[in-house]
């Protein structure tokens, strides 16, 4: 299934994929305001690698991405979970959203902030989960 | 105050890091934790003392009423107390008992999780609160009892104790939302004031039979009290914290706590009195059968549980005060003798009390410490034990109902307690030396400090119960019945009330149980007959249940579950199309008016969704099936275009997008085609697709046609930029107003991912091989 070959692919995934991501962040950051967010963020992550994945195959992938997809998503729970703490502190509800105004370059961070990107990273770890899994079988029948 | 008990939590996940920086010192260490907490405690003692009642208040989920507020007055301050105090010592000693085991580190996460979990227990006032932390207590319990998990039996042990407590707390859920339904509050301290209405209510009766079950599974009480007993394959530290002054109590503190809202009807009084009593009796009785150590005391805290038990069964002020002496005593004495037995059983290598012997030359300050709480155990003066038996048995003389009975069972309960006592402090340390598997000698101290410090405080209370006045008048008070007879008096505890009844009895009971202890030998190999009736007991019911339950999880997997996709596919609409229906059609009418005015590319878009919907049925490569049905999915993302949802269009594509590729990942993997449904299945489907079809389109055009319900995206369009700060409402609802929500769909997609990986690692590595179409050059 992992196959390169093409070059126009190769080519093609290796320049898409720092735009992609380039995209995905800019999606994430102005979801709040306009359309995106960290679903759909995540989504255009997760397309970006697999793009990657099908032109260079998953070992390259596996190297670009630096982290196990499995470590992602639990950093992505763990990002869900921080973000309903800060509200304790301040004495609110849990899960009471809390916004903090940078000073110097006038952004606006935000306790749904942090959530969103908990849950850009659990959907970029969890469907590229799936399809490693399913690339990672076929690897494994080839060789027996 | 709340946010130092949770940080114990913390504190908990870091005893793996606190291990590599202090090593073996690391219990120590930890044990600074409950201390803190003690001496926190130990400064609210004037507030305490003086009969105020601290609401330490914080909103957790207001919305839900969910409180994390505390409640400090007498009897939640007792537990406390016992808990961090108790909760130190076996922290110190199993720094000792678990030197250079390989597990310590989460030997202390878990215990101290425990710790405080079961301090969130009692310290709760919220109903939620006080659940979620009594079943922590189930979970990290199980956890402890577990720990040698190596172990066939001390794996079952621990499922048992969870299957039995877990089992219990839901009950205890039932119980708990229908007395805040009767009473109206999620607070203890609301509800303890309303007893009148909570006994009048039409659910008095079905609450307290709930609420029974939940503290009569965790407290061990008949027929519960199985699971205790084998709870014993714990290592020791875990028996003496758990089976002396916590979760076994933790019960016992429910009943006590509701007693003022829930106690005095003629089914409380009868139902504890007499479960209590069976108990007592039980406990004592199988305690004598046993000549491991750590089953022998294992079964009389089944005992002393049942006492407590009774205690609150008969209520009245006498039985209260003696409640809380005899709370005191038995988690002092138990706990130092849980101790004893560990450094026994590390000392000599033997649970076997017959195989012990003459150990005093060896061990004296040991048998010491053994004598002094055994002493308290049998009830025997000067210390605390006594005084909290003769308040019982004084109580027992004054019961209402049933008094006879309770007596007698009182009196056979503590002949055969003390013979218990005599065989765990005498057996081991008198008589002649036997040869153990390993040479004893005097443990480390710290090993021995903590029964030490408990066999003292025994006797310190014992000889001077009047440091217990002011705790016990203000405990009883605020367990007494609301309006009963002086809930305010004062109490005086004494070690000498002067020639009466129980002090007859306790002397009648020392006889006998010397008796007892003198044949004990003998008496075994009788009672060794009974073997094939206590086979038949509660626990057998037990086994077959899960047996049974085993059996039927196996039957319904393979009716239900039987693997193929399309099976579950049906049922899953087959069900929706029976409850939406039902609650369409006769529930709510449906009334639509159907009006057509569509544009010519609406229809467009409807024709290709339709297109490729039809196709997606004809084809007969999978490949082109796929294809038809990403058709579909991008027209209807075309559709949330034309309607401006362009979040909605965008996730539509996205998600589209990757499920052609995974579809098409897993085709790779599949043979062709080898068998198309046969013309009947084709004909369930259709049928099961048209009504689920028919039925969504009715719903939408009724949801469109009449607003009966004030639609909730009027709030959320309004509010999004004043409280969500964001001007998508897609995105505010899903971050922001429910975020909730989000969390708990985020979780089941992590777990759906983890399910996919999990999969498909098992089949990548069964035998199941299967040729695929391209090589791969991936290497």
């Amino acid at each position: 299934m992992t196959r390169t070959g093409t070059l126009i692919l190769n080519v093609a995934a290796r320049l898409l994929l720092p735009l992609q991501l380039l995209f995905s962040l800019f999606l994430l950051l102005r979801g709040h305001d306009e359309p995106g967010g960290g679903f759909i963020a995540g989504l255009v992550a997760a397309a970006a690698f697999t793009l990657y994945l099908f032109a260079h195959g998953r070992r390259a992938m596996s190297e670009m991405l630096k982290v196990s997809p499995r470590d992602l998503v639990g950093m992505g729970l763990l990002f869900g979970v921080l973000s309903t703490l800060p509200a304790w502190w301040n004495g609110e509800p849990f899960f009471t959203a809390q916004w903090w105004t940078i000073p110097v370059i006038d952004f606006k961070a935000s306790t749904p902030l942090i959530f969103d990107i908990g849950v850009y990273l659990v959907v970029v770890g969890s469907v590229l989960m799936a399809i490693t899994a399913l690339v990672k079988t076929d690897q494994h029948d080839d060789e027996s | 105050m709340q946010l130092a008990l949770l940080s114990g939590f913390v504190v908990a996940g870091f005893a793996p890091l606190l291990h590599r920086w202090f090593g073996a010192r690391t219990p120590l260490v930890m044990a600074l934790l409950p201390a803190f907490l003690a001496a926190w405690l130990m400064g609210l003692w004037p507030n305490v003392t003086s009969g105020e009642t601290l609401l330490l208040e914080w909103a957790w989920v207001p919305g839900l009423d969910i409180t994390l507020t505390f409640l400090i007055d007498g009897l939640s301050w007792l537990f406390a107390m016992l808990i961090t105090v108790i909760g130190a010592l076996v922290l110190i000693y199993s720094g000792e008992y678990l030197r250079g085991h390989r597990d310590l580190p989460s030997f202390l996460v878990v215990i101290t999780a425990f710790m405080m979990s079961m301090l969130g227990l009692v310290l709760a006032d919220n109903l939620v609160t006080l659940f979620v932390f009594w079943e922590l207590t189930s979970l990290t319990s199980y956890l402890l009892i577990g720990f040698n998990h190596t172990d066939p039996d001390s794996r079952k042990a621990a499922l048992q104790g969870l299957f039995v407590t877990a089992g219990g707390g839901l009950a205890l859920m039932a119980g708990l939302v229908m007395l805040a339904m009767a009473g109206d509050s999620w607070s203890l301290y609301e509800l303890v004031q309303r007893g009148e209405v909570l006994r009048d209510h039409a659910l008095y009766t079905p609450m307290l039979i709930c609420l029974l079950i939940g503290a009569f599974t965790k407290s061990a009480q008949f027929p519960f009290h199985f699971w205790l007993p084998n709870a014993m394959a714990a290592p020791t530290p875990v028996s003496a914290y758990l089976h002396s002054a916590t979760m076994v109590k933790a019960g016992i503190y429910l009943l006590a706590r509701l007693h003022p809202a829930l106690g005095g009807t003629d089914g409380w009084v009868i139902t504890l009195s007499l479960v209590g009593a069976l108990t007592m009796v039980t406990g004592a009785f199988l305690a004598i059968h046993h000549t491991s150590i750590k089953k022998l005391l294992a079964y009389s805290t089944v005992m002393a549980l049942g006492t407590l038990t009774m205690l609150l069964g008969v209520g009245t002020q006498k039985a209260l005060i003696a409640f809380v002496a005899f709370l005191v005593g038995h988690s002092f004495y138990k706990g130092a003798l849980f101790m004893v037995a560990g450094i026994l059983d590390h000392e000599t290598g033997t649970k076997d009390v017959t195989a012990m012997g003459g150990l005093r030359q060896v061990m004296p300050l040991t048998a010491v410490v053994a004598g002094l709480a055994a002493l308290s155990l049998a009830g025997l003066p000067p210390l605390l034990g006594f005084v909290g038996k003769e308040l019982m048995l004084a109580a027992v003389l004054e019961a209402v109902d049933w008094r006879p009975l309770l007596l007698a069972l009182a009196l056979v309960a503590a002949i055969l307690t003390l013979a218990a006592a005599a065989i765990v402090a005498l057996r081991p340390f008198f008589g002649r030396r036997q040869e153990t598997p390993s040479t004893p000698h005097e443990p480390p101290r710290a090993m021995l400090a903590g029964p030490a410090v408990l066999a003292v405080l025994s006797l310190l209370f014992g000889l001077m119960p009047g440091l217990l006045d002011s705790l016990a008048s203000v405990t009883v008070a605020g367990i007494a019945l609301e309006g009963g007879e002086g809930g305010a008096a004062e109490v005086h505890l004494a070690l000498w009330h002067g020639f009466n009844l129980p002090l007859l009895l306790t002397f009648v009971s020392l006889l006998l149980g010397l008796l007892v202890y003198r044949h004990w030998d003998t008496l075994r190999t009788w009672l060794a007959r009974l073997d094939p009736l206590m086979k038949r007991g509660p626990e057998a019911g037990y086994d077959a249940l899960m047996a049974g339950m085993v059996a039927f999880a196996y039957w319904q997997t393979r009716m239900l579950q039987n693997g193929y996709i399309r099976n579950y596919l049906v049922m899953t609409l087959l069900v929706l199309v029976g409850l939406v229906g039902h609650a369409l059609f006769f529930r709510h009418a449906p009334e639509f008016d159907l009006v057509l005015s569509v544009y010519l590319h609406e229809a467009i878009v409807v024709g290709l969704m339709v297109a490729g919907g039809v196709s997606a049925c004809v084809m007969r490569s999978r490949l082109a099936a796929v294809a038809a049905v990403g058709v579909m999915g991008f027209s209807i993302a075309l559709t949330f275009v034309l309607f401006s949802a362009p979040d909605l269009a965008i996730t539509q594509l996205l998600v589209e997008t990757l499920t052609v590729i995974l579809l098409v990942l897993v085709l790779f993997r599949l043979p062709h085609f080898a068998t198309l449904s046969t013309p009947g299945e084709r004909l369930r489907d259709l049928v099961v697709a048209s009504l689920t079809g028919g039925l969504i389109t009715l719903l939408m055009l009724s949801v469109l046609a009449g607003e009966r319900l004030p639609r909730i995206s009027d709030y959320m369009i309004a509010n999004s930029q004043p409280l969500g700060h964001g001007h998508n409402i897609v995105n505010v609802i899903l971050v922001d107003f429910r975020a909730l929500d989000t969390l708990g769909e985020v979780f089941v997609l992590a777990l759906a991912a983890i399910g996919v990986y999990a999969m498909m690692r098992f089949h990548a590595s069964s035998q199941w091989t299967q040729p695929s179409p391209r090589k791969n050059d991936d290497d």
